[in-house]
């Protein structure tokens, strides 16, 4: 049995004008368990809690109800007040006969009644309540980032920034992501490379990041503050440390037909490449599915030109095992693939290209060294369509497209449509679009100045088709504002792709128990209060991962990710809630009905070992939650159909027990 | 002759991110509605099994609300989208045992909406009042 006290509030006339305290205490000094019972004018007072510490000392309480404020006020307080007289402070319930009760009625004899039964319900409550203790478990110091676009760079060189160590996980040869390809950026129209590359380089040089190339995270556990990671290391047959990145064998390498994936197939690399020129690690690759060496034995001709050595034909791919405390999911987008929109001829015409294509066409690292020629025959085009939104904000057209706004490409279509028209006046520039959607700093100037001082011909209105005739594209098209059908003969197309997750965001975010949309970005623990947290605690989210971002969006996220992590790791131990789910294994039958409705993942299963009356042993699979995991919600219980599940600090038996207290 | 003027006993759960934070904000703005209903504070809506609902009816319980985060605004992300399930079913269910609709209600309030709370508080006690008191699933040996 408890020994409760009962600490009825006046709160100066706030309480006390309209629920008679006296009567209050009087009536609960009878309750079951209730062995004090004092009424005082500011409970939360240094001498209201001095009154309840002693009284704790003087009549051995064991548990404590304040019928005061709401607990959203001063549960906090009073169980500070319990721990300093030796009490557990989870042995303390409020009764909230303030912002519940005085505040809302206005008779006395009907306020007092209901603050008798609140205080009863929170007697019935602490009768059940047993001694809490939050859990603690230390933290790795070092997070990981998954991708190293310009979202896993800024993350990396920030928690760096504070001391603690990083690895960054690229799945290609070199970080830099989408960012490296780009030519000019929006809004200010400073150069990608300029940008990009001395941040890529401050990753190379900074001695707390360690950068996996070429490597894939293959298998992730544990938990916030201790996940355990698998990263394969993909052989590419070059010894990272021992190469120059000269570039020689690159030269010397007869196999120079593979389409280059840098410049999106517009061009051709070798077998052995280095993505481009400022590529970080700038170290060679071989690609095994192309090299002579590596699929018939035979050639070798890059390990006879590598004065340093650093060829290896026999190298394996290499499983490394790290411990961190955080994880960042920084994994980007790619553009949607533009093969079922037919109606553009993207399959049949070169000269239909996407918007990341015609970056790397305008760029002087690119293809065309930055001369704006078309793919077909390198003629300078005459006339230019761009098309926005395809396969953006496609409702009808789910089985192809995307429901949602890409959000980038109004903006970088601007961008290109100005640039166009500002190297070569002598282009005509169409856009045809459903909405321009420009808002953010300086973004719906930079959209005007496109159209008044560049004399970009802005067309609302989408275009229906495209067909290749002779060296034209003709463009077929409405006009919307004017109720025109167009005909324009251009001379290249350009379509803004809808972009989307990438592909190995999904196994990925399964390895993590992270939760994604319907669309594949990564769900955010709360969309406008914790927008950089995955749901499942110690899993960050930064880029456009988490929903198609540019490159200042993408920018502060990842700084405010990074904040994030420095905030988890600069802790020696995380102390949690200890109000978490806990199943009877006695009672559990392992079913999986809790774990599927585990928003955290907080819940698995473990083999459980029991003694049966006839001495025999039996192995029996039950849930197991873990504490640092769970956040509480509680929704497990109710999935429970075994009655095992209960949540500590919210136990089915105390709710009753309020429930019947009330009833009563 | 005195007629005693019948109370309603009402049972209201608010999870504590949302709708306790919007009962406490009617409190703050003086906001009242009848001291029939009771609140009991729970982590998150979907923290309400059927079984407290049942048992406050068996208790003779007049009413039982049910008050959670808006749909996107639970605390845990999903929670209130179990509750959304789990209690369109149960209320069906008890509206077959004879527990009418308008005893039972689900009501999504916002920390900020100390308004709607209220409101929402003195029509669910009106509808409830209109029906009388409640005999179908009370137990009347749980009463001494
Ligand atoms: C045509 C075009 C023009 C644009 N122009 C502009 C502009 O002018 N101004 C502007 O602000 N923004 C512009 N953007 C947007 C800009 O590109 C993005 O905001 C930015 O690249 C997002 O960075 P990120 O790091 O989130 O993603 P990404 O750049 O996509 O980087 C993600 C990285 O993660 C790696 N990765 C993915 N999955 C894994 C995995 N499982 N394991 C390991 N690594 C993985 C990828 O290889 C990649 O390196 C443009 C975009 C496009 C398509
Ligand atoms: S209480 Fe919520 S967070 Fe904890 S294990 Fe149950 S469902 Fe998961
Ligand atoms: S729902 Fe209940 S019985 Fe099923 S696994 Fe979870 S705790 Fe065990
Ligand atoms: S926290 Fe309010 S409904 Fe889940």
């Amino acid at each position: 049995m408890q020994r409760i006290g009962v600490f009825v509030c006046w709160c100066g006339s706030n309480i006390a004008a309209t629920v008679d305290v006296k009567a209050v205490a009087e009536a609960l000094k009878s309750e079951p368990g209730v062995v004090y019972s004092a009424d005082y004018q500011y409970m939360c007072s240094q001498a209201g809690q001095d009154l309840i510490k002693e009284a704790v000392k003087e009549h051995n309480l064991t548990g404590i109800v304040v019928c005061s404020c709401s607990p959203r006020m001063h549960e906090a307080t009073f169980r500070k007040t319990a721990a300093a007289a030796g009490l557990n402070p989870y042995m303390v319930e409020i009764a909230n006969i303030r912002e519940q009760c005085s505040w809302v009625h206005k008779d006395i004899p009907s306020g007092t009644e209901k603050a008798i039964i609140l205080g009863k319900a929170a007697v019935a409550k602490v009768n059940l309540n047993t001694p809490l203790t939050p859990g603690e478990s230390p933290v790795t110091k070092r997070a990981l980032v998954i991708g190293g676009g310009i979202a896993g760079i800024q993350t990396a060189l920030d928690i760096a920034d504070a001391g603690f160590p990083v690895d960054i996980v690229e799945k290609n040869p070199t970080i830099g992501g989408k960012m490296a390809q780009l030519d000019k950026t929006f809004p200010t129209l400073d150069c990608a490379a300029c940008i990009l590359t001395p941040k890529m380089v401050d990753v190379a040089q900074n001695d707390k990041i360690r950068i996996f190339s070429y490597s894939e995270v293959s298998e992730i556990k544990g938990f916030v503050g201790n996940f355990d990671v698998t990263i394969r290391k993909k052989a590419r047959y070059v010894k990272e440390d021992v190469c120059t990145g000269c570039g020689l064998c690159v030269e010397k390498c007869p196999q120079k037909k593979i389409p280059n994936e840098f410049n999106l197939g517009m061009d051709n690399r070798s077998a052995i490449y280095i993505p481009f020129a400022q590529a970080v690690p700038k170290v060679a690759t071989i690609d095994a599915e192309a090299c002579t060496m590596l699929k018939k034995g035979k050639c070798g001709l890059c390990s006879k030109v590598c004065t340093a050595g650093a060829i290896d034909y026999k190298q394996q791919d290499e499983l490394i095992s790290e411990k961190y405390g955080a994880i960042v999911v920084a994994t980007g987008f790619n553009p949607i693939s533009m093969e079922k929109f037919d109606e553009y001829a993207y399959s049949q015409s070169k000269d239909v290209i996407t918007s990341l294509e015609f970056e790397r066409l305008t760029n002087a690292a690119g293809p065309t060294a930055g001369k704006l020629l078309r793919p077909s025959d390198l003629k300078h085009p005459h006339t230019i369509v761009f098309v926005q939104c395809v396969g953006s904000r496609c409702a009808s057209c789910a089985e192809k497209g995307k429901e949602y706004c890409s959000k980038i490409c109004c903006m970088y279509t601007a961008k290109h449509a100005m640039l166009t028209r500002d190297k070569y006046p002598d282009t005509d520039v169409y856009v045809f679009y459903i909405d321009v959607r420009t808002p953010g700093k300086n973004f719906d100037e930079f959209y005007r100045r496109a159209v008044e001082e560049y004399g970009v011909h802005y067309i609302k209105g989408m275009v229906g088709k495209v067909t290749p005739e002779g060296d034209k594209l003709k463009v077929r098209a409405s006009d919307l504002l004017n109720n025109k059908q167009l005909n324009i003969d251009a001379d290249l197309v350009v379509l803004a792709a809808a972009i989307e997750p990438d592909k190995s965001a999904r196994p990925l975010a399964t390895m993590l128990t992270a939760s994604m949309d319907t669309n594949d970005f990564f769900t955010e623990a709360h969309p406008k209060l914790r927008p950089v947290e995955s749901p499942t605690a110690g899993v960050f989210l930064s880029g456009a991962c988490q929903g198609p971002k540019d490159i200042p969006e993408t920018v502060s996220q990842a700084g405010a990710a990074a904040s994030k992590v420095i905030g988890l790791l600069a802790k020696d131990k995380l102390t949690g809630n200890p109000c978490v789910a806990s199943s009877d294994e006695l009672m559990c039958n392992g079913c999986s009905s809790c774990e599927r409705v585990c928003p955290y993942g907080a819940i698995s299963y473990i083999d459980k070992e029991f003694r049966m009356p006839d001495r025999t042993v039996a192995i029996r699979r039950v849930a197991s939650v873990n504490p640092a995991v769970c956040q509480g919600c509680g929704a497990c219980t109710v999935a429970c159909p075994s009655g095992a599940m209960d949540l500590r600090g919210f136990a089915s038996g105390q709710i009753m027990a309020e429930v019947d207290a009330i009833c009563k | 002759m005195q007629v005693k003027e019948y109370k309603p006993l009402i049972v209201a759960f608010c999870c504590n991110w949302c709708s306790y934070a919007g009962a406490d904000l009617a409190g703050n703005n003086r906001l009242s509605y009848p001291a029939d209903v009771k609140i009991i504070r729970v982590p998150c809506s979907c923290r309400v099994n059927p079984m407290f609902v049942l048992r406050a009816f068996q208790r003779g319980a007049d009413g039982v609300i049910i008050c959670g985060c808006h749909p996107g605004d639970c605390h845990y992300t999903s929670g209130n989208y179990y509750t959304r399930r789990r209690m369109a079913l149960l209320f069906s269910m008890l509206d077959y045992l004879g527990i009418e609709r308008d005893r039972t209600r689900l009501e999504w309030v916002s920390a900020a909406e100390g308004a709607k709370f209220a409101a929402t508080m003195n029509d669910f006690v009106e509808k409830v009042t209109a029906l009388g008191e409640n005999k179908r699933l009370e137990d009347l040996r749980c009463k001494k």
